[in-house]
């Protein structure tokens, strides 16, 4: 384990951009399960008298238009975005692999009916098909994860199916094989473990995109609902203001979205270029 | 005329291999729609207290006291006609309410496309010249930007800039002023109706309101563009051909331009037809951020008043398009590529 670590320090050393990534990921989550004991002021208590004040010492992102500390609310409302990607990916990385895997291994007529299922999902609007599937199911914070999960579904089918299609007859599945293990092991235990390294960009690349996709999602009034802090809906609500020049209402969350995508999306183009150099764009 | 043939034959191919999965959306809408909470008939009823035999009238004339395999067939029986169903908040068929629309967001999405693509192609050509110069990180660094900031973001941000702080930009609402003579209804491109008449004021106006949505597009897909650009031009310089063009004198602009570029183009097709057709189904968030009257903002708004028939029309159409662009496309292929024909 400690050769692991230290491999991956070196590793990290040559990368600056990347190991710089990690650093703010890692603080993300940090911050995301500290959030109720660091937040300076209570997130959804207002304080109509200090509404909509500029940044300043006291509230150093300002304050929106019921007073309520917006700072605070970032850092309480990272909890729930980085929850929501996190689950959502989760969610379609596990259903997809496994899915994708076993198309790979299987072939055939199975292989085909996916392909054809896959090919319809990827012919729709993926946002526009989160924002009916949210409105279907009912606009809760696990239905914007289911929906956030389905439409990422597709990628991570075609990318475990492509992966695992091309290492079915490698000579250690045929050893595996000829050592009498089962079909469902082979898949689970020799082919996944072996494609999860090539996984783990897609997993990073598209956290980033699961954030953006929530956010827009709760933007729109979809998923989660006022006054629970989340970066969306914190931009939708200071929407309103920003013709009147309150600028921050909108820009602190836009910040944080900014700055939570971008840690993910180095991350997983670090990774890319450490796993797969020939990938490098 | 062999060439003809062979374009002919690729797009029969490829429509052919596109129905089942236009079919599986149909189906897959049409489900979706149905499990929507929220009883339309009570909706769309006088009032809270309406009575039961108002609502059984509302259920039936929407069709809704049938089967749902009924309810699909005479639904595809419908759409094969043309018909897309009535909305029931504008009271209109959709399809009129949709054809009404389209023109905006379709202004919105090429204008955003064709500004990208200026912006984009030579960025990503200038990257790909200098790899890892200052330029090449500069641009790196702008297109990891452009798509780690949400359009909504960038879109309220360029309204305070613009229009808060600087009082370029017009107020960022709809395409038009209100107070506005709209061009009579040509092609329904205001940027071209107004040249068309000739009212100059006109098209300056329209092209102040146009402008900062387009951007805020432009910027969201500035990254796939000019990366896949230099990527795919970095691969072509490196090969033979050009190492020969180079060694019999030929100038750097038409080594580039003429050799290396028309060879790099292919993957760069294939990202703006995925960049189009994601731009048209999100720019659902652009068109609500500007209050843009385009299909997004209304499907949103049917969505939102669990209004079925629009959101289905809505979806449908962009599938529908995805598959055209996707034909496009392929044809253009050929023609850029004469070696992918042959096959």
């Amino acid at each position: 384990m400690s050769a692991t670590l230290r491999h991956a320090g070196w590793v990290l050393r040559g990368n600056p951009v990347t190991a710089g990534a990690a650093a703010g990921a890692l603080m993300l989550v940090t911050i995301a399960i500290l959030a109720p004991w660091i937040t300076p002021y209570d997130p959804i208590a207002s304080n109509v008298p200090a509404a909509l004040q500029p940044p300043s010492a006291a509230h150093w992102a300002g304050t929106d238009q019921l007073g309520r500390d917006i700072f605070s609310r970032l850092i309480a409302a990272t909890r729930l975005d980085l929850g929501i990607a996190v689950s959502a990916v989760l969610l379609s990385f596990v259903a997809g692999a496994t899915i994708g895997a076993l198309c790979g291994y299987a072939g055939g007529r199975i292989d085909r009916y996916v392909g054809r299922l896959v090919d319809v999902l990827m012919a729709f609007p993926l946002f526009v098909l989160a924002m009916a599937l949210v409105a279907a199911l009912g606009n809760r914070v696990e239905n914007i994860v289911i929906a956030t999960a389905l439409i990422n579904l597709p990628f991570y089918i075609r990318f475990a199916r492509a992966e695992v299609n091309v290492r079915r007859h490698a000579g250690w599945v045929e050893a595996a094989r000829a050592g009498g293990e089962s079909h469902v092991t082979i898949v689970l235990a020799y082919l996944l473990p072996n494609i999860l390294p090539a996984m783990a960009v897609q997993i990073s690349l598209n956290l980033g995109w699961a954030i953006l996709n929530a956010a827009g999602l709760s933007f729109l009034g979809l998923g989660v609902q006022a006054p629970t802090p989340e970066w969306g809906i914190m931009v939708a609500e200071g929407a309103r203001f920003i013709g009147n020049g309150q600028w921050w209402l909108v820009a602190f969350p836009g910040l944080a979205l900014m700055l939570a995508v971008l840690c993910f999306n180095l991350l997983g183009d670090g990774l890319r270029d450490i796993l797969d150099p020939r990938m490098r764009t | 005329m062999s060439t003809l043939l062979n374009i002919g034959r690729r797009v029969g191919r490829h429509l052919l291999a596109s129905l089942p999965a236009l079919f599986g959306v149909v189906l897959f809408t049409f489900l979706l729609m149905r499990v929507l909470p929220g009883d339309p008939a009570a909706f769309f009823a006088s009032g809270p207290n309406a009575g039961q035999a108002e609502m059984a009238q509302i259920r039936e004339t929407m069709g809704l006291d049938r089967p749902i395999p009924e309810q699909f067939l005479r639904y595809v029986g419908d759409l094969a006609r043309g018909n897309l169903g009535q909305s029931m908040t504008t009271g209109q068929p959709v399809m009129a309410d949709l054809a009404e629309r389209m023109p905006a967001s379709l202004e919105l999405t090429l204008f955003a496309l064709v500004l990208a693509l200026a912006l984009a192609l030579p960025l990503g050509i200038v990257a790909a010249l200098r790899p890892n110069s200052l330029i090449d990180h500069g641009v790196r660094f702008l297109c990891t930007l452009g798509v780690c900031v949400p359009t909504f973001v960038t879109g309220l941000l360029l309204i305070y800039v613009f229009y808060y702080l600087l009082g370029l930009a017009p107020d960022p609402t709809g395409r038009i002023d209100i107070f506005a003579a709209p061009p009579p209804g040509i092609t329904g491109f205001l940027l071209v109706d107004f040249l068309l008449v000739g009212d100059l004021a006109g098209w300056k106006a329209a092209f102040g309101q146009l402008i900062l949505p387009a951007c805020t597009m432009a910027l969201f897909v500035l990254a796939p563009l000019a990366r896949m650009t230099r990527a795919s031009l970095l691969a072509v310089l490196g090969s033979d051909f050009i190492r020969t063009a180079r060694s019999v004198g030929m100038s750097d602009w038409r080594v580039v331009v003429v050799y290396a570029l028309r060879n790099a183009l292919l993957p760069v097709l294939t990202i703006i037809g995925i960049v189009f057709s994601t731009m048209l189904g999100a720019n659902v968030l652009v068109e609500k951020v500007f209050s843009w009257p385009g299909i997004g903002s209304y499907a949103l708004d049917a969505l939102l008043a669990s209004d079925y028939a629009p959101v289905q029309g809505f979806v449908l159409l962009i599938a529908v398009i995805f598959v055209m662009v996707n034909l496009t496309i392929d044809v253009l292929y050929g023609i850029v590529d004469p070696r992918i024909s042959l096959k």
